[in-house]
């Protein structure tokens, strides 16, 4: 197995003075191995992607990236290399902002070149046209935005992209075309994709593991064929008998 | 008699463009109709205008009759014949008035009931939408629920005097899927009990498939095809509605059929 991207070692967070969120985390991302993290509300899995982002520190066990815990000195670094989308495209996009402005706000950040020629080639890569960088947000519709949001967050080329509910806001036949966008791109960019998701049914398309979370601690991961197909855990169960079928 | 006829509503804003296009359909007692629909379609709007509800701004024309009542020329209440539960109960229900208050109105207003008989009737209600230790849940106010239980509020609400139509708009969009499929089973079980006809508003497919006969396919403010939805799904007949249905298969044969 190839070194991990991405790694929770025993994590835990709580908030001074309160029941712990998160108990026990074990993740590991491997690069080229999407991972799903799955759970429902106050299952702790917003919780635990801000401890991933490096936004949040955990209160017990190490987070590391590459190998190392995740500390003021490589924050810079993986910061380049870890990104995020997040699930409202309308309220993550700055309405004041041009699209070029938008997408050029990691290059910014993180001290890379500015260089008009990437954001080109970041909106091209997730689909839209040239003349979008001179546009404003309000512009163009869900779909359109979580590109740009998508734009945004690999104009930096990172390693890893940390999607919190990408696709759920968006209708249907949107949620098909951003999750063959997502797919794409892992496979031309070597980008490795943390999704977090109550969608199995886009869970099942994008990633390899699966990881659910329940009462913020990890009640069962492995192959996601494993944990969909012959899910060990009641609470997987439960969760995959819920979602609605077709006829 | 059907209970509600919309005969080629047409909905325009004020700048005069078209939002709804000529819809019509029907729903009899105890019917159970889908409006499906992404956004921009058209559904809500349509629902809102079933329950003279536009906001201002927005000019209906065609016919709409519920229960013999005119909806575009003559709009009034009708919280007896018809009730609406919508996608978000936080913004549905009132902040500063608690569950219990909340589903009393309706009782008092239409029921006419007082005192006892209408506290027993709450908690009458409250029960039947499967809310145990309904005591704490009347006497709560909506941020002390759970999403799950603040629509489980408004649906008591607009069940509670056992209207003859129950319009549910994206009633489980905002709730988990283990909460959506307690909801589902829920609306399932009561407007078969209640005998209510149902107009179902969703996105989704695999939902409406879970709880509607008959849908419509709208979209861009056009019905662009209607049917069974068991033949929509297995034969959809219209370009749009195989996108659609090929879109909800994809996630759907993405998971394994297994046996719970």
């Amino acid at each position: 197995m190839t070194l991990p991207l991405l790694a929770a070692d025993q994590v835990g967070f709580a908030y001074r003075s309160g029941a712990p969120v998160l108990t026990d985390i074990d993740l590991v991302v491997h690069p080229g191995r999407n991972v799903a993290l799955v759970g429902e509300s106050g299952a702790g899995k917003s919780t635990l992607l801000r401890l991933l982002l490096g936004l949040a520190r955990p209160t017990t066990g190490t987070i590391r990236y590459d190998g190392n815990p995740l500390a003021r000195t490589n924050l810079r670094d993986y910061r380049r290399a870890a990104q995020a989308v997040f699930q409202d495209p309308y309220s993550s996009l700055d309405p004041r902002q041009r699209i070029a402005r938008i997408v050029g706000e990691p290059l910014r950040g993180l001290g890379l070149p500015n260089d008009p020629a990437r954001i080109t080639a970041a909106l091209d890569a997730v689909g839209l046209p040239a003349d979008t960088a001179g546009r404003y947000p309000h512009e163009f519709s869900g779909g359109q935005r979580q590109r740009i949001a998508i734009a945004r967050a690999i104009v930096g080329n990172p390693r890893l992209l940390l999607a919190d509910e990408p696709v759920s806001a968006l209708d249907l036949t949107t949620r098909v075309r951003i999750v063959d966008l997502l797919a794409s791109l892992c496979a031309e960019r070597d980008l490795t994709i943390l999704l977090v998701s109550h969608d199995l049914g886009v869970v099942a398309e994008l990633c390899a593991h699966t990881a659910v979370l329940e009462h913020g601690r990890l009640v069962e991961q492995g192959d996601t064929t494993t944990v969909l197909g012959a899910p060990s855990h009641p609470y997987t169960r439960k969760l995959l008998a819920s979602v609605p079928r077709l006829p | 008699m059907t209970l509600l006829t919309v005969d080629g509503l047409t909905i325009r804003t004020a700048a005069g463009k078209t939002v709804v296009d000529d819809v019509s359909f029907t729903v009899g007692p105890g019917g159970r109709t889908g409006l499906i629909g992404e956004s921009g379609s058209g559904k809500s709007l349509t629902a809102l205008a079933v329950m003279g509800l536009l906001p201002p701004g927005l000019i209906a024309s065609g016919q709409i009759r519920l229960d013999g009542a005119d909806m575009i020329r003559a709009p009034k209440g009708r919280g007896k014949v018809a009730a609406v539960v919508f996608q978000e109960p936080l913004t549905a229900l009132d902040p500063l008035m608690t569950a219990g208050r909340q589903i009393a109105a309706p009782l008092r207003r239409f029921r006419g009931l007082r005192g006892g008989a209408l506290r027993s009737a709450v908690a009458q209600t409250l029960a039947a939408v499967r809310l145990t230790d309904a005591d704490r849940i009347a006497a709560s106010y909506p941020h002390q629920l759970s999403g799950g239980q603040r629509q489980r509020v408004a649906i008591a609400m607009a069940l509670a005097c056992e209207p003859q139509l129950l319009i549910a708009d994206e009633p489980t969009t905002a709730l988990d899927v283990t909460v959506q499929a307690e909801i589902l089973d829920l609306l399932d079980r009561i407007v078969t009990e209640q005998g209510t006809a149902l107009l179902f508003i969703t996105h989704d497919l695999p939902v409406a498939a879970r709880v509607v006969q008959d849908t419509h396919v709208l979209r861009d403010g056009r019905i662009v095809e209607s049917g069974p939805i068991s033949r929509i799904v297995s034969e959809p007949a219209h370009p749009y509605t195989r996108t659609l249905v090929e879109s909800a298969r994809r996630f759907d044969e993405a998971l394994p059929r297994i046996r719970p």
